[in-house]
């Protein structure tokens, strides 16, 4: 644990949160008042906040560890990863909260997010699949396409390749055969692309509407002009 | 249903999507709503949007929910 306290520093915005925390919920305002204070009574509230984090990252890892297949020592020094890091995002940013929520809500935000990152660094280091392969047989099982209806979805299939090479930049490619053809999870891709998650999500959010007007100006689906799902 | 509707609905985007970067910031208030039983979709219908595209954020989205609703418990 001392390891941990000795990692993490003052935020220089912890001014504008103490003036902030005569508004929030009784526990909250104590978490931010032990936060932020010296010695002892610091290093117990770290302690005691480790402690709340590591607790809820292994929840986390537990629930997300069956569909990654992950076990055992791994699972749990992942957990105690995201925990500490979690820990450092938190201390580091605890003149940003707002008491918009609790103040343990708002901690257990950045472990799932650190728990996502941890995801992502493990299928980086361990992929499924070559990160830049390209097979385009794959297609039809990740989107359930029944074998026994090939003629219905063959030519639109030939379609979505044909717009894929024809209207994508470079980029918008990499990143749908990445993340649709290859099922590369999208935290791996950031990693791997030296990105963030918001990057490459607008990416694929532009790539997916792109190939929507490609498929619809040729007729294959509807054309969806509201926008809203 | 047609043979390729998993398909037509991932390429569906929805211009209310807020994005990863503002799902994040504001991914705990919208947690505690949900828990409370409040109308966090109507209040912020672009991070409703977003969760239902993305699947990382949709995937924090829920283990915080998760944690929540284990420590209520």
């Amino acid at each position: 644990m001392g390891s941990i306290v000795a990692m993490v520093s003052a935020d220089p915005g912890v001014g504008e949160t103490r003036a902030a925390a005569a508004r929030l919920d009784p526990q909250s305002a104590e978490w931010l008042r032990a936060l932020t204070a010296t010695g002892e009574q610091r290093e117990a509230a770290l302690a005691r906040l480790h402690g709340l984090l590591v607790r809820i990252a292994q929840g986390e890892v537990r629930r997300r560890g069956p569909r990654l297949r992950i076990t055992g020592p791994e699972l749990d020094d992942m957990a105690h990863q995201a925990a500490a890091d979690a820990l450092v995002a938190v201390t580091g940013k605890l003149g940003q909260f707002r008491g918009e929520s609790r103040f343990t809500t708002w901690a257990y935000k950045f472990v799932m997010f650190e728990v996502s990152a941890k995801v992502g660094r493990h299928f980086w280091r361990h992929p499924n699949v070559p990160l830049d392969a390209e097979d385009w047989d794959r297609l039809p099982g990740n989107f359930g396409f029944d074998p026994a209806r090939e003629a219905e979805w063959r030519d639109l299939l030939g379609a979505l390749r044909r717009a894929v090479d024809e209207v994508l930049t470079a980029r918008q490619r990499a990143v749908f055969v990445a993340i649709v053809l290859n099922q590369v999870p999208l935290d791996t891709l950031v990693i791997e692309l030296s990105s963030n998650r918001n990057a490459i999500y607008k990416t694929l959010f532009d790539a997916r509407r792109k190939l929507r007007a490609a498929l619809a100006a040729n007729g294959y689906i509807d054309d969806d002009c509201s926008g809203n799902s | 249903m047609n043979v390729w509707s998993a398909l037509d609905d991932f390429l569906r985007t929805d211009p209310r999507d807020v994005g990863c970067a503002q799902a994040m910031q504001i991914l705990h208030i919208y947690a505690e709503l949900t828990v409370a039983g409040a109308p966090a979709e109507q209040r912020y219908p672009g991070l409703a949007a977003h969760l239902r595209a993305c699947g990382p954020c949709g995937e924090d989205f829920e283990g915080l929910l998760v944690a929540l609703r284990d420590e209520a418990s």
